[in-house]
């Protein structure tokens, strides 16, 4: 009995790696799970203090329900394949705000006009000063603050498909 | 419509591999001859159309046919045509094209070479070979179609990353992937062992050969990238642990455990079990090394086209090959048991040693690859494991590993002393001992004992001919006669471990290096290691498809001339991709090693190396590859002759 167990060893590794693998790869699909990210340091931390012409940081506090704010720019590719999902996002009920990062208004708008505007509400960081505080690495980024304010989630690049079902559960809690 | 051709090659492979994987295994389950017969002829036609459709592919890449999306995604009118057939294998589809290519080509190369296997485990080996052929070539028509059409055709290819446009990558893969496709012979060979409940010393003569062959590609493959990352990515470095490097690794360890295992299963049909064991997990070690680095998995500098839905069409694969593969152990392994006896000190134990050390080392790469990604999955902590962790868990494996390397040779079968083996290797330890003296003086503490026990490794090596030969004790004319009455095998052992010597002295050496980045002007003079480098001029060149800044670097001595060096920094204008051009001034000793820079006010800066050593890391490994070669050219003189003896006996068995 022993020996079967020791002969079964390799088997039951091989199916342990095999499943935490599947772990990773749906997560990674998910955007719960990201090899190469490096952590923000907001998660679990108050959303900083911030005055953008369009809405604050009051105005977020003061939804009284989760907001998904999304950096974007008129000048990012991949900013426009993810157009789609986030506007699959508005539909399934989640507030989705945007920051136009770096970008000029009439650009901006013309942006939204060709590609569809999935925002609730839009601001304008043309310096870019709001998203230094916030660690942006670039566009596009998605944060997902809570009720109380405090940022919660965090997803670099173009969000996938697959993370609409997840961030609809994260954002109606 | 060539590549449609090739799109129907494939899906005909497929048919083939489906035909190959069934009918021989049925047949040999009820022993129907005919259906094991037809083995061979299945194997050659999933081969020969495996080779159509990637001859295709290769077609449509140097006719510029940009409407195959692959082609237009890689290529570009002004690509050099050797890259225009290397870029074939360069992208994602393509070289899951070429994976299923080299598959089939294994299936063919058993059943041409195979022909006095017995039939019902020829018809296995075949079989199964095919099995695990056909989840990937589905994967290959299914989700990574390389024939897939673009309409309309772009006026021009995007281009293959710069990069790999150099002749050393060019053959890394293909290389690379024959060591890893190369282990699925010794695993269709174990797994068949399993299927049939027997194994045997002439189970042990038929695996070693295919096991070496993909064994020396391997090497030459790992040798190959390293090389080219050391001059082309200009860092400088050969070897940075990143995990796709370590994805090579780990089945060249086990690799080479399998390696020695073998001989002990041919020699003395003892570690029966085990040696399954390894090559089952040598080739899912080349089957993950492959796969599981496309999935978006791995934090590595490969990148591939990652797409987690194409991740889990794989793992579902690997699940199905190495879980299966596994189970069937579980099950049939206790079959194999009964092995023969030996004594703790012995060749065997020496083997047994080997093994153990080298797949510790593998546990190691493993555990240091994996556990970032086991990390973040668990505790949602981000933590990154570099060389020193490397460094500091393999060192203590590697040196009782490399002591052990000289003396195990030296040892008799079955029962051996340690001491008569030992006292052999007296001047050996001598000249180690001098060398790690010498070395001490130029170097610090650890890397002059690695040169201590490179001198030891090559010394050893030695030490076993010159043992067989009986140099001194009997007249040197016999001692040469005894010399070329040598089995190739031997000259086989002593060039593998001896080109490991090699590779641990150019890795010591490399710890003297030294490097300076420096701003100069033309005409300026730097130092460096003692050498003079002059920075003459600077011109424009342009190449096919990049415009190139060359730097022309006098490196003198004394005033004597010792080499002009022109790095490049070449601008490719259809990826918009800036890439260096090191250039290196070698005598087999040491490297001059210059980089080009960016350029600042008439001023350029310039990377210079001294790298003490460094080509006799890769010297090592192509003396460990010859020595294979040396080995399997025996091999193949030797097998033929006694082959009708060795069938009747397996079959009295």
């Amino acid at each position: 009995m022993n020996r079967r167990l020791l002969l079964g060893a390799p088997l039951g590794i091989a199916l342990l790696g095999g499943g935490a693998f599947y772990a990773m790869l749906k997560g990674l699909a998910k955007g719960t799970f990201d090899p190469r990210g490096v952590p923000s340091q907001l998660i679990d931390k108050p959303l900083p203090a911030f005055t953008l012409p369009g809405f604050s940081h009051a105005d977020v506090v003061a939804e009284k329900k989760p907001v998904v704010i999304n950096f974007f720019a008129s000048w990012c590719v991949p900013c426009v394949e993810e157009a789609a999902t986030l506007m699959t996002l508005r539909q399934r009920g989640v507030s989705v705000w945007g920051i136009a990062y770096k970008d000029k208004d009439p650009q901006t708008d013309l942006y939204l006009s060709r590609h569809g505007n999935p925002y609730a509400r839009l601001a304008h960081d043309n310096e870019g000063r709001v998203a230094i505080d916030w660690g942006v690495t670039g566009v596009p980024e998605t944060y997902l603050i809570d009720a109380q304010g405090i940022v919660r989630w965090r997803f670099v690049g173009p969000l996938p498909d697959a993370a609409v079902a997840e961030l609809v559960k994260m954002a109606s809690v | 419509m060539i590549a449609e051709l090739g799109h129907f090659a494939l899906a005909l492979g497929i048919a083939f591999a489906f035909a190959q994987a069934f009918l021989p295994l049925w047949g040999a389950w009820r022993g129907d001859i005919r259906l094991m017969q037809v083995a061979p002829a299945l194997a050659l036609g999933h081969a020969m159309a495996l080779l159509t459709s990637f001859g295709c592919l290769i077609w449509a890449s140097v006719t510029d046919d940009f409407s195959v999306l692959n082609v237009a995604e890689n290529s570009h009118t002004l690509k050099p045509l050797l890259y225009k057939i290397t870029g074939a294998w360069g992208s994602h589809e393509g070289s899951i094209l070429f994976w299923c290519l080299i598959l089939a080509l294994c299936g063919g190369a058993v059943a041409l070479f195979g022909r006095n296997l017995p039939m019902g485990l020829r018809a296995r080996v075949i079989g199964i070979l095919a099995l695990s052929a056909c989840g990937f070539e589905l994967f290959a028509l299914l989700e990574s179609d390389p024939f897939l059409r673009l309409w309309p055709p772009p006026a021009n290819g995007q281009d293959m990353n710069p990069l790999l446009q150099d002749p050393g990558l060019a053959f890394h893969p293909p290389m690379l992937y024959a060591g890893y496709v190369g282990f699925a012979i010794p695993f269709a060979f174990a797994v068949a062992a399993l299927l049939e409940g027997r194994m045997d010393a002439a189970w042990g003569r038929w695996v070693r050969p295919w096991t070496l062959a993909a064994w020396c590609c391997l090497t030459g493959g790992i040798a190959l990238g390293s090389w080219w990352s050391y001059y082309v990515l200009g860092w400088g470095g050969f070897w940075f642990w990143d995990p796709v490097e370590n994805a090579s690794l780990m089945p060249w360890l086990t690799g080479t455990a399998l390696l020695h295992c073998a001989i002990v299963v041919e020699k003395r049909e003892a570690l029966k079990i085990w040696t399954v064991l390894l090559a089952i997990g040598t080739f899912a070690f080349s089957l993950s090394g492959t796969f599981l680095v496309r999935s978006g998995i791995l934090n590595s500098v490969h990148s591939f086209a990652n797409d987690p839905a194409r991740g889990v069409f794989i793992l579902a694969l690997l699940g199905i090959v190495i879980g299966g593969s596994l189970l069937l152990f579980v099950i049939r392994a206790p079959l194999l048991g009964a092995s023969g006896v030996f004594a703790p000190v012995s060749r065997e134990g020496a083997l047994v040693l080997n093994n153990i050390l080298l797949c510790a080392i593998c546990a190691v790469v493993v555990t240091g690859t994996t556990y970032p990604l086991f990390a973040d999955l668990l505790f949602q902590t981000k933590i990154s494991v570099g060389p020193p962790f490397f460094n500091a868990t393999i060192l203590p494996l590697a040196a009782p590993l490399f002591i052990a390397m000289a003396i195990g040779p030296l040892m008799a079968w079955k029962r051996a002393a340690l001491v008569p083996a030992l006292l052999k290797l007296w001047w050996v330890a001598l000249v180690a001992l001098v060398v790690g003296i010498v070395a001490a003086f130029g170097m610090d503490a650890l890397p002059a004992l690695f040169m201590a026990a490179a001198a030891w490794m090559i010394g050893g090596a030695i030490c076993d001919i010159v043992e067989r030969i009986r140099l001194f004790r009997i007249p040197v004319s016999h001692s040469f006669s005894r010399l070329f009455g040598l089995p190739l095998q031997v000259f086989g052992t002593t060039l593998g471990h001896a080109g490991m010597g090699v590779t641990v002295a150019g890795i010591a050496g490399m710890s003297m290096a030294v490097q300076e980045v420096v701003l100069v002007h033309v005409g300026e003079t730097t130092h460096l290691a003692g050498y003079d480098w002059k920075l003459e001029e600077m011109h424009d060149a342009s190449g096919p498809n990049y415009n190139a800044r060359v730097a022309t670097i006098t490196v003198s001595k004394d005033g004597r001339i010792v080499t002009v060096l022109a790095p490049e920094r070449r601008a490719f204008t259809t990826q918009s991709m800036t890439t260096t051009e090191a250039k290196i001034h070698t005598n087999v000793l040491r490297d001059l090693y210059a980089v080009l820079g960016e350029e600042r006010d008439g001023a350029a800066v310039l990377r210079l190396h001294d790298n003490t050593m460094a080509p006799l890391i890769w010297l090592g490994a192509l003396v460990m590859a010859l020595g294979g070669f040396c080995s399997l050219a025996d091999r193949r003189l030797r097998v033929a002759a006694p082959a009708r003896a060795v069938v009747l006996g397996a079959k009295r068995a």
